[in-house]
C-alpha cells in the first residue's frame, strides 16, 4: 500500500458515494412526515416572532435567552441561573422521552424529527420542483455540462441558499429581541458573533442538507448508533416481510405457470428508490435506514395495485417477526405500544414534567442570601459595642420593582444600618427599593452590646410592602444568620 | 497485508481486517471518499501550523506568536482599559469623589486590590489592625475618619521621618515627670473615665495638669493632635493596667509611611476611599450640596 492509494480512485481503501435521488411517493407515512415537517419548522421559525407582554422591566418576546442578562424567558415562564435545575430537568426529561420513544417507536426521532431529516426532506422537494422527479434527476446528472443543466443546478442552489439562510437568521433571534436584532442585522449593525452564527448555521445547513444529506446519517451522526444499541425486541423497527415476500420475482405468472413457488415481492425496486438514504429494506435491518416508513408507504401503494394485502414492508418488532415467522397471525401495533416498558417511561416522564410545573408554581420570587463577614468578623466600635457586618444579595425576580422592609427576628438589643446609611439611624428594621428582576447588593451592619464570646443566631426577614393582599405576592423571603461576639 | 484481509464477512460481504476481540472481528470498512479528503486536509493543515506557530521548544513561529506575548499584550489592553478610570479618579478632588458613585465604586475596588499590596503587612489582610496597628474597620479615628482626613494621612503619613506635612504630634514619657504613684494614680483615672474602674481625685487633678492639653479635659482626645479618645472602648495599645502604665510611662510613636512618592495620586485616592468604606467612615465635615449627599449613597437604592 502506498500514500497514493488514498488518492486513487479505483483504490478499495475508500467508497465512492452512490449518488441517491428518492423518487417522490404517496402514502400514509409520507402524510406523516408531511405534518411533523411542517410543524418543525413552522416551530422553528415563528417561535421568536411571538410577542408577550411583560410590562415595562422585562423584554415582550416570548421564547428568549438572554444571554447577555443571564435570562431565559419562556412564555409566562421566566428562569433565572440560580434556577438552573429546571433546564436540568428538562434534559433528563428529554433523556427519559429518548428511553420512551425508542423504547416504543424505534428511530422514530431520525426518521420524522431529526433537524438533518426535515432539512434533507426540504431539499429534495425542492430538487424534485427544480429537476423533476427521480428519473429526471438522474437524467440531468449524467448530462453534461449544458448552460440549461447550469441554469438549473444554480437555481436550485440558490433556493437552497435561501432557505440556508432563513435557518440560520432564525437561530440568533432566540438570543434577542428578534424585530431589533432583524432590522440591525439588515442595517450591518449587529454584533459579529450574529453574523458569525448566521454563516456558520447557513453553511452547515447548505452543504448538509444539500449535499452530504446521508452520509450525515452514516457517517458523522453518534445516534444511529445510540438508539441502535437501545431498541429491544419489542421496539418497532421497518422491517420486510422476506418470509411473506421471498422468493422475489419479476415475472409472477410466468413463475406460477412454471408451478414455482412465488412471493408476494415483485421486485420492482419501488422500496429502493424512494428511499433517502440508498437502503434496500429487502437486506434486513440495517444501520442506514433511518426509519422513515417511506419505503412502506411505497411497497402499500404496489401491493395495492397487486391486490394483496398491504404491510409487505411494515413497521414490526423483532418479538413479532418471530413469532410471524412460525406461522403467527400479525399482531395489532398497540400492543406493542403499550407494555410495562413503555408505560413505566411515560409515567416517569410525566411525573418529572409534573413536579416540575407544580416547584416552578411555587418557586419564590423574592429571595435573600447573606456572606458574614469574615475578615474581621467582629469590630469593637468605639462606644463598646460590637459590630458584625454582612454582604446582602436581594435578588427581585419580577419583572417590577418592589419595595420591601428588611426586619431583624431576634437579638433584641441588636440595630442594623446599611453601608448607605448612618450608624446613628440604626434601627431594628430597614427599608429597601429592589429594582425590577435584578439582584440588589448591599453591606448589612448589625450592633449589640458586648457580651460573653459565643453566637446568637437571629433571623433576617424581607417583607414586601407592596403587596397585593390574599396573593402569592406579600411572601416573605428568610435568612438565618449569627451573631458573633468574640 | 495479511492473508486475513482475504476473508469476507458473510453477513456484509465485506473483507475481515483479521483483528478479532472475543469474537468480535473487524471489518475492512472503506471510509467514504469526503471523509479521506478531509483526512488530507488536516495533514496538509497541520504543516501550515507546525510552520506558523511555535511547535519545537525554542523555534519561534513564522507568525511570531507566543502565549507569552498574548498574556502580555492581554494585560497591555487591561492597563489601557483601566487608564480613563484611573485619569478620572485622579483628577477628581478627594472629597468630590462620592458625587460620583459609579468612580466610587471603582474606587474601593482598585483601593481594596492596592491595600493587599502596601498596607496589609500592618493593618492586616481585613483591616482589622493589631496592636499598635489601628483597626481601619471602627469608628475611632485617631487623625479623623472623613474620606478627606483619610486622604492627607495617607498622603503624608503619620511621623514619617523628612516629611514636613506628615502629621505629627508626640506623648511625652512621663516616666521622667512623674513619680510611679502618680502614674499609678493617672492609670486609675484613665481606667475610671473609660468605664473601667473607680474614679481617682489626685488621678483626674493630675490628668488635669498634665494631659488635657492634648487628650481634652474629659480625655475625649484631639484629632489635631492625633491624641485618642480615652473614654471610648477601643485601645490602640491596650486598656489593661499594664498597658496603660506602659503607655504613659514610656509614650508611643507608631510611624505610618508617607505614600505620596511611592504611589500615584489615583492608587492613594482609591486606598482612601476603600479605608472609608470599611464601615466606620465618617462625613465630611464640610457637607456637599444634598443631591450629591444623596448619590453619595450609591446605587444601592437605600432609603433608610
Ligand atoms: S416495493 Fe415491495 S414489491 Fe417492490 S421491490 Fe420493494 S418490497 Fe418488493
Ligand atoms: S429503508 Fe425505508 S424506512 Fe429505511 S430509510 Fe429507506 S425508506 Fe426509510
Amino acid at each position: 500500500m502506498s500514500a497514493l492509494d488514498l488518492i486513487n480512485p479505483t483504490s478499495g481503501l475508500y467508497r465512492k458515494r452512490e449518488p441517491v435521488f428518492p423518487r417522490v411517493v404517496k402514502g400514509r407515512f409520507r402524510q406523516l412526515k408531511w405534518a411533523v415537517m411542517i410543524l418543525c419548522l413552522a416551530v422553528y421559525y415563528i417561535t421568536p416572532w411571538i410577542r408577550w407582554d411583560r410590562g415595562a422591566y422585562a423584554p415582550d418576546q416570548a421564547v428568549l435567552v438572554d444571554l447577555a442578562n443571564r435570562r431565559f424567558f419562556m412564555f409566562n415562564i421566566e428562569i433565572w441561573p440560580q434556577e438552573f435545575y429546571y433546564v436540568a430537568g428538562l434534559l433528563i426529561m428529554a433523556g427519559i422521552g429518548l428511553f420512551l420513544v425508542t423504547s416504543a417507536v424505534g428511530r422514530a426521532w431520525c426518521g420524522y424529527a431529526c433537524p438533518q431529516t426535515v432539512w434533507t426532506d426540504l431539499f429534495q422537494h425542492v430538487e424534485r420542483w427544480i429537476d423533476g422527479d427521480r428519473n429526471a434527476q438522474l437524467k440531468l446528472n449524467n448530462a453534461p455540462w449544458t448552460a440549461a443543466k447550469l441554469g438549473r443546478r444554480l437555481t436550485k442552489w440558490s433556493i437552497w441558499l435561501v432557505i440556508a439562510m432563513a435557518t440560520g437568521g432564525a437561530w440568533i433571534f432566540y438570543f434577542a429581541d428578534a424585530p431589533t436584532l432583524a432590522s440591525q442585522f439588515v442595517a450591518g449593525d449587529a454584533t459579529f458573533v450574529a453574523y458569525a452564527t448566521v454563516g456558520v448555521l447557513t453553511a452547515t445547513t447548505f452543504i448538509f442538507g444539500g449535499f452530504m444529506r446521508e452520509q450525515v446519517c452514516i457517517y458523522m451522526c453518534p445516534w444511529p448508533r445510540i438508539q441502535t444499541a437501545m431498541l429491544d425486541e419489542k421496539s418497532l423497527i421497518v422491517t420486510y416481510r422476506d418470509w411473506r415476500g421471498e422468493p422475489r420475482t419479476q415475472g409472477v405468472k410466468k413463475a406460477a405457470a412454471a408451478g414455482e413457488k412465488v412471493g408476494d415481492c415483485i421486485d420492482c425496486n419501488a422500496c429502493v428508490s424512494v428511499c433517502p438514504t440508498g437502503v434496500d429494506i429487502r437486506q434486513g435491518p440495517q444501520l442506514g435506514c433511518i426509519n422513515c416508513a417511506l419505503c412502506i408507504d411505497a411497497c402499500d401503494e404496489v401491493m395495492g395495485k397487486l391486490n394483496r394485502p398491504r404491510g409487505l414492508i411494515d413497521y414490526l418488532n423483532l418479538d413479532d417477526e418471530k413469532h410471524e415467522r412460525a406461522g403467527g397471525a400479525a399482531r395489532p401495533i398497540l400492543k406493542t405500544l403499550l407494555r410495562p416498558r413503555t408505560l413505566i417511561y411515560f409515567a416517569i416522564w410525566c411525573s418529572i414534567g409534573l413536579a416540575m410545573l407544580f416547584t416552578l408554581g411555587e418557586r419564590a420570587r423574592l429571595t435573600i442570601d447573606s456572606a458574614q463577614d469574615r475578615n474581621p468578623v467582629v469590630v469593637t466600635m468605639s462606644d463598646g459595642q460590637v459590630r458584625n457586618g454582612w454582604t446582602i444579595k436581594m435578588r427581585n425576580m419580577e419583572a417590577r420593582p418592589r419595595s420591601v422592609e428588611l426586619t431583624m427576628a431576634g437579638l433584641p438589643q441588636g440595630r442594623m444600618w446599611t453601608d448607605a446609611m448612618d450608624r446613628k439611624d440604626a434601627a431594628r428594621s430597614v427599608r429597601l427599593n429592589l429594582a425590577a428582576d435584578a439582584t440588589t447588593r448591599l453591606h448589612l451592619y448589625v450592633a449589640a452590646p458586648a457580651g460573653p464570646a459565643g453566637e446568637t443566631p437571629f433571623a433576617l426577614i424581607a417583607r414586601p410592602l407592596d403587596a397585593t393582599p390574599g396573593t402569592k405576592d406579600g411572601r416573605e423571603a428568610a435568612r438565618d444568620i449569627k451573631f458573633i461576639r468574640q | 497485508m495479511t492473508d486475513h484481509s482475504k476473508r469476507v464477512d458473510e453477513a456484509t460481504g465485506t473483507n475481515l481486517v483479521g483483528h478479532e476481540w472475543d469474537g468480535i472481528e473487524e471489518l475492512d470498512t472503506p471510509l467514504p471518499r469526503w471523509w479521506v479528503y478531509i483526512f488530507a486536509a488536516t495533514v496538509v493543515f497541520a504543516a501550515g501550523y507546525v510552520v506558523a506557530y511555535p511547535s519545537f521548544p525554542d523555534v519561534a513561529g513564522g507568525t511570531g506568536w507566543s502565549s507569552r506575548g498574548q498574556l502580555e499584550e492581554a494585560l497591555q489592553a487591561q492597563t489601557a482599559a483601566r487608564a480613563p478610570v484611573a485619569t478620572a479618579i485622579a483628577a477628581t478632588p478627594i472629597d468630590q469623589l462620592a458625587a460620583n458613585p459609579q468612580l466610587m465604586r471603582s474606587a474601593i475596588e482598585g483601593g481594596r486590590a492596592a491595600f493587599k499590596v502596601n498596607c496589609v503587612q500592618c493593618h492586616g489582610s481585613g483591616a482589622a489592625g493589631s496592636k499598635g496597628y489601628p483597626n481601619l474597620n471602627d469608628d475611632d479615628w485617631l487623625w479623623g475618619g472623613d474620606i478627606t482626613s483619610i486622604h492627607t494621612t495617607l498622603v503624608h503619613g503619620i511621623r514619617s521621618p523628612g516629611v514636613d506635612e506628615t502629621r505629627f504630634s508626640q506623648m511625652p514619657a512621663f516616666a521622667d515627670i512623674l513619680s510611679k504613684g502618680q502614674i499609678s494614680a493617672l492609670v486609675n483615672h484613665v481606667r475610671a473615665i473609660s468605664g473601667q474602674g473607680k474614679p481617682s481625685a489626685a488621678g483626674a487633678q493630675l490628668f488635669a495638669e498634665n494631659c488635657a492639653s492634648c487628650h481634652g479635659p474629659e480625655g475625649k482626645g484631639m484629632r489635631e493632635q492625633g491624641a485618642p479618645n480615652l473614654t471610648d472602648g477601643i485601645w490602640l495599645y491596650g486598656g489593661d493596667r499594664a498597658s496603660l502604665t506602659q503607655t504613659i510611662s514610656k509614650a508611643r510613636y507608631g510611624v505610618m509611611p508617607h505614600w505620596a512618592t511611592r504611589l500615584d495620586a489615583a492608587t492613594v485616592k482609591m486606598l482612601a476611599a476603600y479605608v472609608h468604606s470599611l464601615g466606620g467612615g465618617e462625613a465630611n465635615p464640610t457637607p456637599a450640596p444634598a443631591d450629591t449627599a444623596a448619590a453619595a449613597s450609591g446605587e444601592s437604592n437605600v432609603s433608610s
